[in-house]
């Protein structure tokens, strides 16, 4: 079944109690942060609890995500020691600049697998891009390591770099966003949204997620549990979608029991995009639980 | 009646002769004006000294107070620290509930004036020192309803009632509010005092606002009232209510809440003309939020909402979700204006509330009521009275009324507060029996009480997380641990009553640090 990563939850590092309740909150995947939201006095002590974290508790269906402090510095080196031989979380690298970063994480890791008798390999990461120099070498990036799941969008460093500041509208992030999105689809990977730090403007919010949806990113990244269920509602396809996408496969399964590689529902021509996007659509369904058991039926005998 | 003789009335010849206070020498008509009788004919004494005195008070007798001005009351204090002063001893202080500001009474059980206290609930300082050892007798806990079946049968025979009122009249129409005024402080009903005017042998009232007669609608009537007090102050305005009790943000809460209000849907109570109850505390009080989206999606509406009301309740009673509001007490001040303004909102007794022989009582007339827990165990027991170190910290309330009264009560709990587990073994204090609780739902998961196997079967069915109480008191090991247990004494330092009076627990003195 497909991975779902419409929302990633941020959770700071070195706060026990929101580490212990990550689990408890819908959010497809969980962010622990060892870099931003961590005093750099409480750098070690942060490694020890998300280490201890992920080594003693469960978060069942979840994917679990560590972002690590720059490598270049001995903290990144450390955080990276210390995830990795959990086995459990997925790598998400800050401040990405070109893909050297990335080989450069990688050997690493596999450095680290070996040593410790971890399957090389296993470990996934994530790139995050932050700068204009990492938004316009997102091509790259993305391709960098088969170790990729994603590539995320980090606004806040963007925009500074730019010399500008966000706003509603978020027009100074078209450019970054596209550019990430591009890439991510190109290597074949994940495209995850910067945060919305408004937590009480759920409006503002919403509208964000409608943008990003629409631009055709798989998820965004939440700092508050509040912020999980909305995305999941903008996230989740319609009754209408689930049953329309639904008949296109029924369509298309039926035409080619019949020989025919065309198939047309209600008059008109079903072709390749439209049963590649139905399949999406069903595929985001399924993952969400949002197909009724007949529905759920009928998709698997079409799969 | 059929074979009365009309001609043979005794002494029919005196008839039209005037008797007693109205002889005809003594009868002399009062030609004052309403204005002027207010003034002149009133039951206004000059002090509080004087109408303990006209009301008898005498050493070891009850006296009563409510708790409707919460943490802002200075009615207790002021009145126990007269008695103190005019020489008291030995009384037996029984309040409808105490709060935090209560702690000055310490002084007054540690020097003889009080001997004996009937609570709902015990909060700070004096919790503390009653958890501690400070009485000789033990503290009966009565719930709501409790209190209210207790003075009514005279287990608990009040002597005097000391009751504030924000407003009253020259002859005891007193409330928790004024539609004459529009200042003056406000607490909205009167509900948990109206047992203890009716029941008295003497009702004092302490008003900082006399207003004018009638002093119409009332919450007590003149007919119940003695005495009246006129005092400075009768509390402080921002410990007797906020502006509207504040939906909490608090994500645990709100899932929690959201949880609740998924297992109301599902508990096929969820149907045009349901009546419910929400009490207190965040997760709790936040089901009403997800309710409301519920309700107006499915086109539902609620015949009533019982307890203690909220701003969240009034504003979906202004909606038209609710048509009508039963109110024992008032939460916030817009519960209290509501209350004051609107045509459907009425204040209701604590014995209308919840008294447990009455049939009609409105606790057994709820579908549903979500109420709060501080721990509950694997028999479903609750308690909501005494915390993880063995001090009473909380209040009964109204939790074993409505537990009984409603058709499925639902207990809200974060499976972990801090690093103590809120599922386990067995309670520390037996406040609501198991048996009358239906679902418990956490942060980590729901459990239907077994009794009740069709409603897990309908949690079931509606793909809510359910699970096994014992599995949810594994939860809380795996990630807290198993606590030491509390050290305590022998000494009883409290009875828990059941509804009827019986005793359901007792809490015991907790030992000293070694």
């Amino acid at each position: 079944m497909r991975q779902l990563r419409r929302t990633m939850l941020y959770v700071p590092g070195n706060n026990a109690g929101m580490i212990k309740d990550a689990g408890i909150y819908p959010a497809d995947c969980i962010m622990f942060d060892l870099e931003d939201s961590v005093s750099a006095g409480e750098k070690d002590a942060a490694r020890f609890l998300v280490y201890e974290a992920l080594s003693t508790l469960d978060y069942p269906g979840k994917e679990l995500v560590v972002r690590i402090n720059d490598l270049s510095s001995r903290l990144g080196m450390d955080d990276l020691e210390a995830i990795v031989r959990t086995g459990k979380a997925v790598i998400r690298l800050p401040k990405t600049e070109c893909a050297g970063d990335v080989l450069a994480c990688e050997a690493q890791i596999a450095r680290i697998e070996q040593e410790n008798g971890i399957e090389v390999g296993s470990t996934g990461m994530m790139a995050a891009v932050e700068s204009a120099a990492g938004v316009l070498n997102a091509k790259e990036i993305a391709v960098a390591s088969p170790r990729l799941i994603g590539i995320a969008l980090g606004a806040e460093d963007y925009v500074t770099d730019l010399r500008t500041n966000r706003s509603p509208e978020g027009i100074e992030l078209l450019f970054a966003r596209s550019m990430v999105l591009l890439a991510a689809r190109a290597a074949g990977i994940d495209a995850i949204d910067t945060v919305y730090s408004e937590v009480n403007n759920e409006e503002g919010f919403r509208a964000e997620v409608r943008l990003i949806k629409q631009l055709g990113f798989d998820g965004k990244s939440v700092i508050n549990p509040r912020q999980i269920n909305p995305v999941h509602e903008i996230y989740t396809p319609t009754r209408k979608d689930i049953e329309k996408s639904l008949a296109i496969m029924e369509a298309i399964a039926e035409a080619a029991r019949r020989g025919s590689g065309v198939a047309a529902l209600n008059g008109k021509m079903i072709d390749k995009p439209v049963v590649e996007r139905a399949r999406y659509t069903l595929e985001l369904a399924q993952a969400q639980g949002t197909l009724q058991k007949e529905e759920e039926r009928i998709w698997q005998t079409l799969t | 009646m059929a074979n009365f003789d009309l001609t043979q009335i005794p002494h029919l010849e005196e008839c039209g002769m005037l008797h007693g206070a109205f002889d005809a020498e003594a009868l002399v008509k009062n030609s004052n004006t309403l204005r002027e009788r207010e003034i002149l004919h009133n039951k206004i004494v000059p002090s509080l000294e004087d109408a303990v005195l006209r009301a008898g008070l005498k050493d070891g007798m009850t006296i009563s107070f409510h708790h409707h001005f919460r943490n802002g009351d200075y009615i207790v204090n002021m009145v126990l620290d007269r008695l103190a002063q005019m020489g008291y001893r030995d009384l037996v202080l029984a309040a409808s509930s105490l709060s935090e500001c209560h702690g000055p009474l310490v002084r007054h059980i540690r020097s003889g004036v009080i001997r004996r206290i009937e609570t709902s609930g015990l909060r700070g300082e004096l919790a503390d020192a009653v958890s501690h050892g400070v009485m000789e007798c033990p503290v009966v806990f009565r719930s709501h309803g409790g209190r209210a079946y207790a003075i009514e049968t005279e287990e608990l025979p009040i002597d005097v009632a000391f009751l504030g009122a924000p407003s009253c009249d020259a002859y005891g129409n007193a409330n928790g509010y004024s539609r004459d005024e529009k200042d003056g402080l406000a607490c909205g009903s009167m509900g948990y005092a109206k047992c203890d005017a009716q029941y008295a042998k003497h009702t004092i009232i302490l008003t900082d606002h006399i207003v004018a007669y009638p002093n119409a609608p009332f919450g007590i009537p003149e007919s119940e009232v003695d005495y009246i007090v006129q005092v400075d102050k009768i509390g402080d305005p921002q410990g007797i209510m906020s502006g509207a009790t504040r939906f909490t943000q608090n994500p645990k809460e709100l899932l929690i809440a959201e949880t609740a209000a998924r297992v109301i849907e599902a508990s096929g109570r969820f149907k045009d003309g349901f009546s419910l109850q929400t009490g207190t505390g965040g997760a709790s009080l936040a089901v009403t939020r997800f309710l409301r989206e519920m309700m107006l999606r499915d086109r539902i509406t609620a015949s009533f909402a019982l307890g203690g009301i909220t701003g969240s309740m009034v504003e979906l009673h202004e909606e038209g979700l609710i048509k009508k509001l039963l109110d024992v007490q008032s939460f916030d001040l817009r519960a209290a204006e509501s209350l004051k303004n609107n045509r459907f909102h009425q204040q209701i007794s604590a014995s209308y509330y919840a008294s447990p022989f009455n049939e009609g009582a409105a606790v057994n007339q709820l579908d549903v009521v979500v109420l709060s827990a501080l721990e509950v165990d694997c028999d479903y027991n609750v308690n909501v009275l005494t915390g993880s170190d063995g001090v009473i910290r909380g209040a009964i309330g109204g939790h074993p009324d409505t537990a009984y009264g409603a058709s499925v009560s639902i207990v809200v709990c974060p499976l972990i507060r801090g690093r103590i587990p809120c599922v386990v073994d067995r309670v520390e204090t037996v406040v609501t029996p198991g048996r009358i609780v239906d679902v418990l739902v956490t942060d980590r998961g729901i459990a239907v009480n077994p009794r009740n196997p069709d409603l897990a079967e309908m949690m079931k069915d509606a793909g809510l997380p359910v699970c096994s109480i014992e599995e949810l008191r594994d939860r809380a090991e795996r990630i807290v641990g198993r606590p030491d247990p509390i050290c305590y004494t022998d000494k009883v330092v409290g009875i828990v009553t059941y509804r009827d009076g019986s005793v359901i627990d007792v809490i015991r003195q907790v030992a000293e640090d070694a």
